[in-house]
């Protein structure tokens, strides 16, 4: 398999690359980690008149935490960065756990985080976890910076909120109240394959009383499913086997699950709630204790 | 004193391989790495629907680009002759598709171009105008009277029944059932799926106006039945064919067959006077390329109370796709389902086979198993744990009670095989010691009471080997039979060729073992050659697990004819006659003074310096063997694991897998080889199936979709060993590639099962994906068939 | 390639861009140009006769065509061959020494961790890339580091003792 042809530039500044995105009115692509378009191209399900890659612009290629604890995740950050980094690890457990499940591990040392949620896949790890998490992203454009909140960010299947003249720079998780906790959980039938279900969870939490809640799954509809308000039902409560046992169900009844060759419709529910009910009772403060 | 065969690297030692060499350095010379002197690149544009008629095609975009030398349609190919080509069985398979397409994938256009990215786009500019045709998916469809005819070029085609064909005997076997206290049932489903080795299937044709010789590099588990092919289809002088199978990036029976794709290739050389190269590319090999299995079974058994089997029914009905391309029956006799039950004694039985076209791939290729032997050993270790099931009977023990025993043999089963040796109830009793079948129930039942779901599985089988002989098993006609050609030079060194083809066997390294056995020249002294038709002596290939039966025992026929002469040398050299030379390994030596002798270097030196008066110089000799009968290793495998009760997900716990494959040339290969079948059978267990939507559509068309296991999913396996000589080999081995992935799967399968007997489960057809299982454990009942695709919405 | 002459075949038609591309190949620096399409996998295979890099799936899934690019394992039918441009690129040609095998290399004969030998390269490349990062593996971290390589042949398991092998080898050689 093949790319057809395209033209290729590889900017040294985010302007240069903006400028190209926008003289291509539409038919130019990012290239970050390439771990999705590039067998896109090879498929021939994509074929952009222009390639822009955004590999050789410095500095883009970070994580790390403000003073006020917020995460900031740059658009050439790996998932592999993500996997083996110490901070991440100790202070972002929903991103700690994703991370080793994204792909396989070769992808993860090429492929974004920037680059994967803005692909938008239904299935894909990290819009889910950003929804979760309650981030948002940093885009620019020709007319200079914004920020799209996560929520607003998915439009559909690998549809997104970007002008076709904008980039997505930055990654950007808020500071927790209290702690943060939280787990991914993924049910694949091997290393690499695309989710069955999928579940994100982040708590912030005081002790065993939660302060704030964000849930999100892939692989259970037609888009990432934002379920953050059913999440929320936790929010101010300790957490107890019977309040996981209510968000759980619910969490599951908002998925829209197809039946398909990975299971049925009640299958995946299934999945979901279990997962949901996996991560929040791993959370319990005892537990985690 | 006799050499220490062990060091020389003879039988029984695990020698590190030759092979590996070149392969840890990069330097193996697989097809898509020969380059040659002003190659082109093909590509083929293959059919996006399942069955349509082709009403036109426009290739005039296609031969404008620049880059583009040649684009082939069905109509050039029948203009030569080339649009159709025999398959294995007397079918005809499409080159060229020219009236219809019948399957998804299948080959319509080839470009060639100056780089296979030109090709490739050039592909794209083709246009082709189908009129769409209800598409069949399965053999329900395929017989429906209404059903549409897929093979309408065929003259004399009814419907689309490929054949009926039975076996044993059905008045005995209904009288069985008659007197049965219990007759024990199921039905079940064995999917369609693909061997996939890494490596895609490839060619490079280069023909020579000037001399008019083809040179054929392909990656072909049999380059001399290919070259046997092109001599007949493309009716060049076989002369004027060289195959060479390079380096082959695995085959498990996918790189058996002619592909059209070759085909074109050599025609297109032909055209172009050019080398032309064909790199297939994934989906063109899951797609296109022989599949395995698709077979659906009835199956019955007649029991008696204390659980002895007394007959034995199988109905089956098999998807051949667009082409009959599996073994024809009546030519090769283990191309059905018959060599089931063959380690059981087992009065009677009879089965019924029916297969049908289907708008699916073409082909049904024995996936690393002798054609259809899989599917029998699955479906008879599937059946035997649903009859001990049945019956209340401990599934050891049904087996032990029904097994072969160890001096029953020569042993004539039920639907005609002639078994010849075994140790069943040792390997069982190895197996049981090994997983500690013992304790397990009670394990079982604690497990259930905290909520935990724990199974063990058995699956235990012998399996026919080595295909010939030659009275009973073809290919085309020809016979199965096979070569080894040695030649001994002047300084006791040698080399080897055979008509085998080693993928990843370990030929070049485990042939000087047997001749190091035989001879006594260190194996490191020895160098294997295998691929070259205009070396290697006629051969019939790998597959069917028959290197070892057939072209082994060619190589130890070989090396005993140089033996041979070289003790007329050696009495020679000694001075003494015929009959007072003693053989060593390594050495001769006169019988009443055995320190007078020569070594076999020493006799090679003189076969070219100092032979007897009146001898031919020189030492080699070749041998084409015809085996007696095939070789009927056993194996015995014990699989426990755990279900999570709230997902399906189901984990291996220990897997124990004790083979009796007669002499082990080398342990270690022949370790490699039983876990890496045990690694198919899990896969195809679990998660490695093919399959279509309603409207033809392949669902696995790459490996995001068609599912391999990775190293974190796949099971460790304990592995043990029994030894029981086969009779007629000449160094006792017997065939051992497949074992583990004819008989693995139903130890996977009925582990699951018994982990839910509790549930009235008795049946979860492959691939036993989670949701599946999970479906099975909460309602209690059996899941049949295949995944549904997707739904409506 | 002469320097005399040079055939112009077909002239492009549509002004092909090509671009020029330095990469660092096993030491060596290699300037190409080459059309922004070209795979890096098929730079080193056809532009650079390096085969030891193998293409198995083309959608990203086998492995067979890792190769190591600033240390870091990659799948090169996945990243284009201008995206090499100023950086290290390591095949398997460039594993051994002419007068020494890597460990690796040497593990994988041992333990007899290949069969065919297709994946073989790349499983070594993302076993290396393991080794660097983490000396003394566990079973379960190589199983879980070389689960975006594919094997058919050897059901991983020797392939699991061939890393476990050549750490301890690495360990030994660097006290």
């Amino acid at each position: 398999m093949y790319p057809s042809r395209f033209k290729y530039e590889s900017p040294k500044t985010i302007e240069a690359a903006v400028a190209l995105l926008d003289a291509g009115k539409g038919d130019a692509k990012i290239l970050a980690g390439g771990q999705s378009l590039v067998p896109m191209l090879k498929l021939r399900f994509a074929f952009p008149d222009q390639i822009v890659d955004i590999n050789n612009i410095p500095g883009l290629d970070y994580h790390r935490f403000d003073a006020d604890g917020s995460l900031h995740i740059g658009a050439l950050c790996r998932h592999e960065d993500l996997e083996h980094s110490a901070e991440i690890a100790q202070r972002q457990p929903t991103i700690a756990a994703a991370a080793p499940l994204v792909a396989d591990p070769i992808v993860r040392t090429r492929g974004t985080f920037v680059g994967s949620v803005c692909h938008a896949d239904p299935q894909g790890d990290w819009a889910a976890t950003m929804i979760a998490l309650g981030g948002h992203l940093v885009v620019q454009g020709p007319k200079g910076k914004r920020t799209i909140d996560m929520k607003d960010f998915v439009l559909g299947p690998y549809a997104n909120a970007l002008n076709y003249n904008e980039i997505a720079i930055e990654a950007v998780i808020p500071a927790p109240k209290g702690v943060a906790r939280g787990g991914y959980l993924k049910l694949e039938r091997r290393v690499g394959d695309f989710a069955t279900a999928s579940v994100a969870v982040a708590l912030d939490m005081d002790g065993n009383r939660v302060l704030r809640a964000g849930i999100a799954l892939a692989g259970v509809g037609g888009k990432t499913i934002d379920a953050n308000e059913e999440a929320s039902a936790l929010v101010g409560h300790d957490l107890t086997e019977s309040i996981i046992d209510t968000v759980a169900a619910a969490v599951a009844a908002k998925a829209e699950p197809r039946t398909d060759h990975r299971g049925s419709s009640d299958y995946k529910r299934q999945i979901v709630k279990t997962f949901v009910k996996r991560i929040l009772v791993a959370q319990i403060a005892e537990k985690v204790a | 004193m006799s050499l220490d065969e062990i060091k020389i690297g003879g039988l029984g030692a695990s020698r590190r391989r030759v092979e590996d060499n070149r392969f840890i350095r990069g330097k193996g010379n697989y097809v898509d790495d020969i380059v040659l002197p002003g190659m082109l690149h093909m590509e083929i544009l293959r059919s996006p629907v399942a069955h349509a008629r082709i009403k036109s095609i426009d290739t005039s975009a296609a031969w404008d680009m620049p880059g583009v030398r040649l684009v082939l349609t069905g109509e050039m190919m029948a203009a030569r002759n080339l649009a159709w080509m025999p398959t294995l069985s007397y079918d005809t398979a499409a080159v060229l598709a020219t009236d219809k397409v019948r399957f998804q994938g299948q080959e319509v256009c080839a470009v060639i171009a100056d780089d296979p990215y030109i090709a490739k786009d050039a592909c794209a500019k083709i246009v082709v105008d189908y009129e769409i045709l209800p598409p069949i998916v399965n053999p329900v469809q395929a017989a429906a009277e209404d059903a549409i005819q897929i093979r309408d070029d065929k003259a004399g085609q009814v419907g689309n029944k490929v054949f009926d064909w039975e076996i044993g005997d059905k008045a005995r076997t209904d009288k069985a059932f008659e007197d049965a206290d219990l007759v024990s049932k199921v039905e079940m489903h064995y999917p369609r799926t693909h061997p996939s080795p890494i490596e895609c299937c490839g060619s490079i044709a280069d023909f020579d106006r000037a001399t008019g010789k083809l040179t054929f590099y392909v990656t072909s588990q049999a380059p001399h039945i290919v070259r046997a092919a092109v001599a007949l289809v493309a009716e060049l002088p076989e002369q004027q064919i060289r195959v060479v199978s390079p380096d082959i990036g695995g085959g498990f029976g996918n790189k058996v067959p002619v592909y059209p794709g070759y085909v074109i290739s050599i025609l297109a050389s032909i055209l172009t006077e050019k080398p032309v190269k064909w790199i297939e590319d994934k989906t063109g090999n899951l797609i296109s390329t022989g599949f395995g299995r698709d077979v659906y079974l009835k199956g019955e058994m007649a029991l008696r109370k204390d659980g002895k089997i007394l007959g034995v029914r199988m109905n089956t009905i098999s998807d051949h796709g667009a082409f009959f391309a599996d073994a024809q029956p009546s030519k090769f006799k283990i191309g059905l389902m018959h060599s089931a039950f063959a380690c059981y004694d087992i009065p009677t039985a009879h089965m019924f086979a029916t297969g049908y076209y289907t708008n699916k791939a073409p082909g049904g290729v024995a996936y690393r198993c002798s054609f259809r032997v899989t599917e029998a050993m699955f479906f008879q270790e599937r059946m035997v744990h649903a009859a001990a099931d049945d019956l209340g009977m401990d599934q050891a023990e049904f087996r032990r009670v029904n097994f072969v025993k160890d001096d029953d043999f020569p042993h004539r089963t039920a639907f005609g095989f002639l078994t010849d040796s075994g140790q069943y109830e040792k390997c069982l009793n190895v197996g049981m010691e090994a997983i500690g079948y013992k304790d397990f129930a009670k394990e079982q039942e604690e497990a259930r009471k905290r909520g935990k779901l724990l199974g063990i599985g058995i699956s235990t089988m012998t399996e026919p080997l080595g295909a010939g002989n030659s009275r009973e098993y073809d290919i085309l006609g020809i016979k199965m039979f096979d070569s080894a050609e040695l030649r001994v030079h002047m300084t006791g060194k040698a080399i080897l060729r055979t008509g085998a083809k080693t993928q990843g066997q370990g030929h070049e390294t485990t042939w000087a073992q047997i001749v190091a056995h035989e001879l006594g020249i260190p194996a490191e002294d020895i160098v294997v050659e295998e691929g070259d038709t205009d070396t290697a002596p006629f051969g019939m290939g790998t597959y069917a697990s028959r290197s070892t039966p057939v072209a082994g025992a060619a190589v130890s026929m070989a090396a005993r004819k140089v033996r041979a002469k070289a003790r007329k040398i050696a009495a020679h050299l000694l001075e003494v006659s015929e009959e007072d030379i003693e053989w060593e390994l390594g050495r001769f030596y006169v019988r009443s003074n055995s320190d007078r002798g020569v070594t076999i270097q020493e006799c090679a030196m003189a076969a070219y310096s100092n032979m007897p008066d009146g001898m031919e110089p020189g030492l080699e000799n070749t041998a084409y063997y015809d085996p007696p009968n095939l070789t009927w290793p056993f194996a015995a495998y014990f699989c426990k694991v755990e279900i999570d009760p709230e997902t399906g997900v189901w984990d291996v716990l220990q897997f124990v897998a004790v083979d009796d494959c007669g002499v082990r040339i080398n342990p270690m290969i022949v370790e490699g080889q039983i876990m890496g079948g045990l690694t198919e059978a899990y896969a195809m267990a679990n998660m490695q199936y093919q399959t279509y939507d309603e409207e033809g559509n392949c669902i696995g068309a790459n490996y995001m979709d068609f599912l391999l296991p990775t190293a974190w999913e796949t099971p460790g396996f304990e592995l043990y060993e029994v030894v029981t000589p086969c009779p007629h080999h000449p160094i006792g081995a017997k065939g051992v590639g497949e074992c583990a992935t004819v008989a693995g799967p139903a130890a996977f399968v009925n582990a699951v099962v018994n982990a839910l007997s509790h549930k009235g489960v008795r049946n979860i057809d492959m691939p036993l994906m989670p949701n599946r299982v999970y479906e099975a454990l909460t309602t209690g009942k059996d899941v049949y068939g295949m995944p549904p695709v997707r739904s409506g919405n | 390639m002469s320097s005399l002459f040079e055939e112009i075949a077909t002239p492009p038609a549509d002004n092909i861009p090509v671009r020029r591309i330095t990469v660092n190949v096993n030491g060596t620096d290699r300037t190409l140009d080459v059309e922004p399409r070209l795979l890096l996998a098929d730079l080193l295979r056809q532009g650079l006769d390096l085969t030891g890099t193998h293409k198995g799936c083309d959608t990203t899934n086998c492995g067979a065509c890792t190769v190591l690019v600033a240390g870091r394992p990659v799948k090169s039918c996945t990243m284009l061959a201008v995206q090499a441009d100023g950086r290290e690129v390591q095949t398997v040609e460039g594993l051994a020494t002419p007068s020494e095998l890597h460990p690796i290399q040497e593990g994988f004969k041992q333990e007899h961790g290949l069969q065919c030998g297709f994946c073989t390269p790349g499983m070594m490349l993302s076993a290396k890339a393991l080794l660097e990062r983490n000396p003394n593996p566990t079973e379960d971290e190589i199983r879980w580091a070389l689960s975006g390589n594919l094997c058919r042949c050897t059901g991983y398991q020797n392939i699991v003792k061939a890393v476990l092998w050549a750490a301890e080898k690495m360990r030994a050689e660097s006290n």
